[in-house]
C-alpha cells in the first residue's frame, strides 16, 4: 500500500496535476473569497471563514473527480493493472494506496487556507474575533467531504477505461451525494414523511452539521461509513475486473 | 499463464505453482513468480530507474538501490535507466518488463510472448538473456514462432484448441515425428532409370535443372552416401544435396493439423 501511495504522490508531482490542481483550487478561492465583490469577505463585514467552507465542495466537487477520474481509468486502458494484479498486492492495498495518494493531495491543498484564518483572525475586531471551533469543525467536515468525494471518483473511475466518462460519472455521483439528497427532499411528496431521512442521507445535512462547531460521533460516522461503502463497491468491481 | 501469474482467478479446475493451489495461497505465489504480460504494460510516465525503484518497493525488497542497480546492468538498460519509459524504443521497454520481472529474483519466470515486434538484433539479445536465466531459472515461455522454440526450450508444450496435444522434450517430440528424412538432390540432367534406393521420390517442379525429393523412412543410417553413388553409376553429377531438416514448425503443423499436412 505504501509504495502505491508513493507512486501516487511523484505521479501527481512529477508531472503538472499536482501543480494545477493546487494551483486551481487556490486561484478560485482566493478570486471569490477576497477579490469578487458578491462574495467578499472584505464586503461581507463578519469576521468568518463562512465563504471558504461553502465554496470549497463546490470546487472540491469537479476537482476531484478531475484527479480521481484517471487512477484505475489509466491503468485498464494501459493494461498497467495487470501488473499490479500480478504483484503480491491485494485489491485493498491498491485501492487504499490510491486512496491515500489522493487525499494527501488535497490535504496539500487545503493547507495553504490556514492563511485566510490567520488573515481573519487579524482582521476581527476586536483582534482574534473568531470561532475557533467552528473554523475547526468545518476544517474536519471539509476533508470528511473530500475522503467521500475521493471515494465516489475512484468508484466512477474503476467503472470505466474512459476518463471522461469517469470524471462525468464522478462528479454527477457527487453532485448526487452532497446536493442531491437535499434538493429530494424538499420534494412535497416526501413531506412529513420521510424527507428527514433523505435529507440525513445527504452529505450537505451532515457537513452543516459538522461546521457547526460540534463533532458529533453520528456525523464521523456517517462520513467513514460512507467513504466505506464506495470503496467497498470500488473493491467489488476492481475484482471482477481480474476475470475480464 | 494468466491463471498461473495470479492475474485471473475465475477458472475450473485447480491450478498448482511449487505444490501449492493458487486459490490458496495466491499472494505467496506471486512472490515467487516473475511475470511478464503479452503487451508489457509500463508506466509510460515513469522513469526507468523509478519505475523499477517502486516495483521493488511493492515486494518490499531490502537493499532496493543495489538491486535496482544490478538488474539494469543485468538488462543491458546502463544508458536508459534516466529516460522516461515513454522514450524508449520497443526492445528496450522490453528489456524493462524483464527487468521488473527479474527484480526480486524469482524461481519462476512467466513471460508471455517476449519477443513480439522485436527487430532482429533485439530479438537475438533477448533470446541470449532468456537462454541465459533459463540456466538458473524455471521460465515458462509462450512463443508462435517456432525458431524460438527450438532455439530456447529444453521442455515442449503444444496447445491446440485449449487442449495439450504434445508435452514432451524438444528432442523426443522431434524423433517421435520425424521418422522419415527427406533429402534434396538437383542434378546436371533429368534422371530416367527408376530410383532404386528411396522409399518415394518427388519431382520438384520449377527451375532449370532437375530437382528431385527423396523420402527415406529408415533413419537409422545415412542414406547420403547411396545416393551419391547411385547417382554416379546412372552418368549424372550432383548439383547440389541438402538434408532437409524438420523444423519445430513441421512438428507443430502435424500435431495441430493431423493428417491434412501431406495434401497441402
Amino acid at each position: 500500500m505504501w509504495a502505491i501511495f508513493k507512486k501516487e504522490v511523484n505521479g501527481f508531482f512529477s508531472t503538472l496535476t499536482g501543480y494545477v490542481v493546487v494551483g486551481v483550487f487556490l486561484t478560485l478561492l482566493g478570486l471569490i473569497m477576497w477579490v469578487f465583490p458578491d462574495y467578499s469577505i472584505l464586503d461581507y463585514n463578519f469576521a468568518s471563514l463562512d465563504q471558504l467552507f461553502t465554496v470549497a465542495p463546490i470546487i472540491f466537487l469537479f476537482l476531484i473527480p478531475a484527479i480521481c477520474m484517471r487512477s484505475f481509468s489509466e491503468e485498464k486502458q494501459t493494461g498497467t493493472i495487470e501488473t499490479l494484479f500480478t504483484k503480491p498486492l491485494t485489491e485493498w492495498q491498491i485501492i487504499l494506496g490510491k486512496y491515500c495518494g489522493a487525499l494527501f493531495l488535497l490535504f496539500i491543498a487545503i493547507i495553504p487556507t490556514l492563511i485566510y484564518y490567520y488573515t481573519i483572525w487579524q482582521l476581527g475586531a476586536p483582534q482574534g474575533n473568531i470561532d475557533r471551533g467552528e473554523v475547526l469543525g468545518s476544517y474536519v467536515g471539509l476533508f470528511f467531504l473530500a475522503g467521500i468525494f475521493i471515494a465516489i471518483s475512484l468508484y466512477a473511475s474503476v467503472l470505466s477505461n474512459n476518463q471522461i466518462v469517469a470524471f462525468l460519472v464522478g462528479a454527477l455521483l457527487s453532485f448526487m451525494v452532497y446536493w442531491g439528497f437535499q434538493f429530494m427532499s424538499t420534494i412535497p411528496f416526501f413531506y412529513g414523511g420521510i424527507d428527514d431521512v433523505i435529507q440525513k442521507i445527504g452529505i450537505d445535512y451532515h457537513y452543516r452539521s459538522i461546521s457547526n462547531g460540534a463533532i458529533d460521533s453520528r456525523d464521523v460516522l456517517y462520513f467513514l461509513s460512507s467513504i466505506f461503502v464506495f470503496l467497498f463497491l470500488t473493491h467489488q468491481y476492481l475484482r471482477g475486473n481480474r476475470n475480464q | 499463464m494468466k491463471i498461473l501469474s495470479g492475474f485471473m482467478d475465475n477458472y475450473e479446475g485447480e491450478a498448482l505453482v511449487n505444490g501449492l493451489d493458487i486459490r490458496k495461497h495466491s499472494l505467496q505465489i506471486r512472490k515467487l513468480i516473475g511475470y511478464l504480460p503479452e503487451h508489457n504494460p509500463l508506466y509510460l510516465d515513469m522513469y526507468v530507474k523509478e519505475y523499477l525503484i517502486f516495483i521493488s518497493s511493492i515486494y518490499k525488497l531490502d537493499d532496493i538501490k543495489n538491486r535496482v542497480i544490478k538488474i539494469i546492468e543485468l538488462t543491458g538498460l546502463v544508458k536508459e535507466q534516466h529516460k522516461l519509459i515513454r522514450a524508449l524504443s520497443k526492445g528496450y521497454r522490453q528489456r524493462v518488463g524483464l527487468a521488473q520481472a527479474l527484480i526480486h529474483d524469482p524461481e519462476i519466470l512467466i513471460l508471455d510472448e517476449p519477443t513480439t515486434g522485436l527487430d532482429p538484433n533485439q530479438l537475438i539479445e533477448i533470446r541470449h538473456l532468456i537462454k541465459k536465466l533459463g540456466s538458473e531459472k524455471t521460465v515458462i515461455f509462450s512463443s508462435h514462432i517456432m525458431q524460438e522454440v527450438q532455439a530456447l526450450c529444453d521442455r515442449v508444450i503444444i496447445l491446440h484448441q485449449g487442449l495439450v496435444v504434445a508435452d514432451d522434450k524438444i528432442a523426443y517430440l522431434d524423433q517421435a515425428l520425424n521418422n522419415q528424412r527427406e533429402i534434396l538432390i538437383e542434378l546436371d540432367r533429368p534422371l530416367s532409370e527408376t530410383w532404386k534406393l528411396a522409399g518415394l521420390v518427388q519431382v520438384l517442379p520449377g527451375s532449370s535443372a532437375p530437382s528431385y525429393k527423396l523420402i527415406f523412412t529408415k533413419t537409422d543410417r545415412d542414406p547420403r552416401p547411396e545416393i551419391f553413388d547411385f547417382v554416379v553409376q546412372n552418368g549424372r553429377k550432383i548439383i547440389e544435396m541438402t538434408e532437409r531438416k524438420s523444423s519445430m514448425e513441421d512438428v507443430f503443423q502435424k500435431i495441430t493439423m493431423g493428417e491434412h499436412v501431406g495434401n497441402i
